[in-house]
């Protein structure tokens, strides 16, 4: 590669969002040193959450499919962890676990997605399909009280969920929480990478045509259909793993975890943070369950009153995000000071 | 393929939209390495035919044949796929993406990710894009706009090119050049099939001219021709 072409890639990848990026990645590796342990597994926390939101970037902020759908498959793949794990004879099965409920998510969001897709639903009826998807799974979730809604010897236990859940174990090793922190770091950092190298990909660009226009991109070859099944399982994978972790992480699923005031609290913290930047929904989901868990140990329910003026000032000034707009303000503003030119490729479009 | 023979062929093709017909027991022929027109006063079902050909619209009844092959009941991206492209009446570009993405978005199908950047780079030099930089797509000009998306539509390497109205809302310099670059493409080997209002553009750059008046063929022939049929006169050019 030539120097000049390394140089401009260089400069391509210097904005604030990169920036950013990179410094919350280098503050994650070393937080749990300076933490306590409880806080050091909120942060674990975080960053189920962190996947989930991430999912949506995925099929939303990517390939324009808006879905009330995320916290079922979050409730898939905790309550299969639960259940296996629970069942497994010994703890050294709930990384099969884990892998179980990826796979089931991704398959249940694949015959969801196979037909809404095929069938011609798109836009507003996908996120009114998954939303009574939603609404069907957690009620159903929740009516299994009873002693006959048991797998195995595993209860369901209706409102109250899974509990005594096994964490996750490697072999005999049982993860501490600062173990257990750096897994799910690991997963969110992967997931976060992929998500940015993909844009630049030709899948990326498959996406992002789906997006745009969904009759230009099938006159360009596209089978869009088929792309939209293919992501939309994608994202049903990411949710189904974040469920898992989350089951592993706190011992416990419930049907709250599923219903659809979670399904929308991830779709507002992507819409509020920047659908169409993962960086700047990451950030966002960081900062607001920061805030959200501060203001919960007090008992204050300010947390979501606060999102929801948010959500309507971001509706009304800055459609594309809060986090979205400061990065692209910041960008424009060391433009204009310093007349930095900003590498070609990037211009115009951020995911 | 013989030099002469049929790229495109429309037989007895008909769409109703509800109660309306918009194209009526259609039948036409591409000859392969063609530039041939499709004129007709508004609503003479010229954009529906395009439709039909590229699958956006089924067919009511009919039959659509493709280089030889029946391709009806065939998928509008698996038609894009073997070898039929379209540049849209109001322009399919991405407009808040960039130059390059848009081009990228099309070329993606198509080539190898190692060969991308250098198919996207001839692509925008091929429709005299290149020094434009990588602007995002809503601040192009509308003719801009025009030959970035003939550009995504050569990106499947095609064998037959449907352009709606490609001069549409272009000033004299842009026609010019719009009408050179389609002959150009035509010179190299590729059969165009193509919709205009402006009978200069067409006069310009046609072969051969198909002429539809409400939903079916009204006439057919070379420019020359059509320009002197007097019914056409009488029904499309205000018996000029």
């Amino acid at each position: 590669m030539k120097r000049s072409e390394i140089a401009s890639k260089v400069s391509g990848f210097i904005c604030t969002e990169n920036i950013l990026a990179v410094l919350m990645m280098a503050a994650a590796l070393i937080v749990p040193a300076f933490l306590s342990q409880y806080r050091v597994g909120i942060f674990s926390y975080f960053y189920t959450t962190v996947l989930l939101v991430l999912s949506i970037s995925l099929i939303w902020g990517f390939a324009g499919i808006f879905s009330f759908g995320q916290a079922a498959f979050f409730g898939i793949g905790g309550y299969t962890y639960g259940i296996i794990a629970k069942l497994a004879a010994n703890t050294a099965m709930t990384p099969i676990a884990l892998l179980a409920g990826v796979a089931l998510a991704a398959a249940v969001a694949a015959i969801l997605g196979y037909f809404m897709f095929y069938g011609g639903i798109n836009d507003v009826f996908v996120g009114l399909i998954t939303m009574c998807f939603t609404i069907a799974l957690s009620t159903f979730m929740g009516q299994t009280a009873g002693s006959q809604w048991k797998i195995g010897n595993v209860s369901l236990g209706g409102f109250n969920g899974l509990t005594k859940i096994p964490t996750l174990y490697f072999g005999s090793y049982k993860c501490s929480k600062t173990a257990f922190y750096y897994v799910t770091l690991i997963i969110v950092a992967a997931v976060f990478i992929a998500l940015k190298v993909l844009k630049h990909t030709k899948v990326g660009y498959s996406l992002l045509a789906i997006r745009e226009n969904r009759t230009r991109s099938e006159l360009f070859g596209y089978n869009v259909p088929k792309i939209q099944v293919l992501v939309f399982t994608a994202g049903g994978a990411i949710a189904g793993l974040a469920g898992a972790l989350y089951a592993a992480w706190g011992n416990y699923i419930t049907p709250s975890n599923l219903n659809l005031d979670a399904s929308t609290l991830v779709v507002v913290l992507v819409a509020a943070g920047g659908r169409k930047n993962a960086t700047a929904a990451v950030l966002f989901t960081i900062i607001y369950s920061y805030i959200a868990n501060q203001l919960s140990s007090s008992g204050s329910q300010f947390a979501l009153i606060i999102l929801g003026l948010m959500l309507i000032l971001v509706v009304l000034f800055v459609p594309d995000g809060i986090i979205s707009g400061v990065f692209d303000g910041i960008d424009a503003l060391f433009k204009k000071l310093f007349g930095r030119k900003q590498a070609e490729p990037d211009k115009g479009e951020k995911i | 393929m013989s030099e002469n023979e049929t790229i495109l062929e429309l037989v007895k093709v008909s769409k109703q939209f509800g109660g309306i017909q918009a194209v009526e027991n259609f039948d036409f022929k591409v000859e392969k390495g063609a530039l041939h027109c499709l004129i007709g006063p508004n609503g003479a079902g010229k954009t529906t035919v395009f439709k039909l050909i590229t699958g956006l619209y089924p067919v009511s009844s009919g039959r659509v044949k493709f280089k030889g092959r029946d391709i009806t009941g065939m998928s509008a991206s698996k038609r894009a796929r073997n070898g039929l492209s379209i540049k849209m009446q109001v322009p399919g570009v991405f407009e808040d993406l960039t130059l390059r993405e848009n081009i990228r978005i099309a070329a993606g199908n198509y080539v190898g990710a190692a060969s991308l950047d250098e198919e996207t780079e001839r692509l925008i030099k091929m429709v005299k894009l290149d020094s434009l930089g990588n602007p995002p797509v809503r601040n192009m000009s509308h003719g801009q706009q025009q030959w970035l998306e003939i550009a995504m539509a050569l990106a499947s390497n095609p064998e037959l090119l449907l352009l709606d109205e490609p001069a549409a809302g272009m000033g004299p310099e842009e026609t010019a050049f719009t009408a050179e670059l389609v002959k150009e493409l035509n010179a190299q080997g590729l059969t165009i099939l193509f919709i205009d209002h402006d009978m200069d553009f067409v006069r310009s750059i046609a072969k051969e001219v198909t002429v539809m008046h409400y939903g079916k063929k009204f006439a057919e022939g070379t420019v020359d021709e059509i320009s002197n049929h007097a019914g056409v006169k009488q029904i499309y050019l205000g018996n000029v």
